[in-house]
């Protein structure tokens, strides 16, 4: 499928000179939100090459950026088309973009208008003026909620193959019955992570989303135990389960940090260099106990 | 950002009061609303909040602001830290 909207110079409506500039990604569903938003209006809009990334991603990036705004301002001829000389960017959009540079070179400012395209409509009727809230950035439970279906096929790879080989080694040595148990367990601390972490995260104690990642992790645990039969449990296979199950659940969770938008990169690089041994050594202990449950 | 709070102490932006003009780009900038002027310079009003996405130092024009830009992901630095050791060969298509 492609995903990509020709990057050029759009009419909304009936535009004229002084009509308002707007500026986006080709990202289809950028373009279609923001085409979406201004439906009634007349209006310019300056579609920049971005190879199908979203704002945010593409200012990250810097394919939306000070180099190729300048470069479509030019091409499009828009100095000529409008008689004003202002620019309305999505606040996402200001990391990769240096505004006086592209005042500089081309004579138009750079406005950052708001961060949801659902707000243009606002910010031009308010005068082109941004409120506060147009500015915050959020992560609602509906925002986190339609992350989560990604989150999952993402994981899908790596857990058919993991689940293959759980079943496989369990089969073998403790019954067929024991591998189906080791696959749910598995796919359940894997949803932990993937799903309940990212859905429960603002009310999951803690700042780390590794340490976040275990504490589902461990009511999966919890979960198991009290529904699958963990009294009659050996003290080995319920260390084994509450050791490597949980890791599984943080693993996911940390890997949520890329979702959002709200942690740095030395934040994580700082609670992955906590994270990643504390799982080895856990992993590792876990191991030891079923290895150990097995020969005992 | 109401409701969310990630490790503090971390973020490697900095200001400089000296070279800041108090043009207050970076206030409208920032999607953390880590700034505010105050007296015509911008303060750091809330430094844990900064995600070091970088749009302020990219806009700053006094060139008064520095941050060690880049993305929170713990599978892209993964992916960079195999890549860096030449452990894989990862073309990882990711924001």
């Amino acid at each position: 499928m492609n995903y990509m909207v020709p990057p050029g110079l759009y009419a909304i409506g009936n535009p004229g000179a002084e009509s308002p500039v707007l500026v986006t990604a080709n990202y289809k569903m950028s373009y279609d939100i923001v085409r979406g938003v201004l439906g009634g209006r007349n209006c310019w809009l300056l579609v920049l090459e971005t190879y199908g990334i979203n704002v945010w991603c593409a200012a990250g990036k810097g394919t939306f950026g000070t180099a190729e705004l300048i470069g479509r301002i030019n091409a499009s001829g828009l100095a000529e088309i409008v008689s004003h000389r202002r620019l309305n960017l999505p606040i996402l959009g200001a990391p990769g973009v240096a505004a006086h540079e592209v005042k500089r070179h081309t004579g138009f400012n750079v406005q950052y208008a708001a961060i949801r395209a659902g707000d243009i409509p606002g910010y031009l009727d308010n005068g082109m003026s941004t409120t506060s809230a147009m500015r915050e950035i959020t992560f609602t439970t509906r925002e986190r909620l339609v992350l989560i279906p990604a989150e999952i096929v993402n994981a899908l790879k790596p857990t058919i193959l993991i689940t293959i080989v759980l079943y496989v080694l369990l089969a073998a040595f403790q019954g067929y019955a024991a591998g189906f148990k080791a696959v749910y367990s598995y796919l359940g601390a894997m949803l932990m992570g993937t799903a309940a972490a990212p859905l429960l995260l603002p009310w999951l104690p803690g700042r780390s989303f590794a340490f976040k990642g275990v504490l589902t992790g461990l009511i999966w645990c919890l979960i198991l135990y009290a529904l699958a039969g963990g009294d009659n449990w050996s003290l080995l296979t319920t260390i084994a389960v509450f050791l490597t199950l949980p890791v599984v659940s943080s693993f996911y969770a940390l890997n949520f940090t890329g979702c959002t938008p709200f942690t740095s990169r030395s934040g994580v690089k700082k609670e992955m260099r906590i994270a990643l041994p504390a799982m080895g050594c856990a992993l590792a202990l876990g191991f030891i106990a079923a290895a150990l449950e097995k020969i005992l | 950002m109401k409701g969310f709070n990630y490790l503090s102490n971390v973020a490697t932006l900095k200001i400089s009061a000296s070279q800041c003009t108090g043009c207050g780009k970076c206030v409208e900038v920032c999607p953390h609303q880590v700034f505010a002027l105050e007296d015509k310079k911008a303060k750091l009003i809330n430094f844990d909040a900064c995600m070091e996405c970088g749009a302020c130092a990219k806009n700053c024009p006094a060139a008064a602001l520095y941050v060690d830009a880049g993305v929170g992901c713990a599978a892209g630095l993964l992916v960079e830290w195999l890549r860096d050791r030449r452990l894989v060969g990862i073309n990882e298509k990711c924001c």
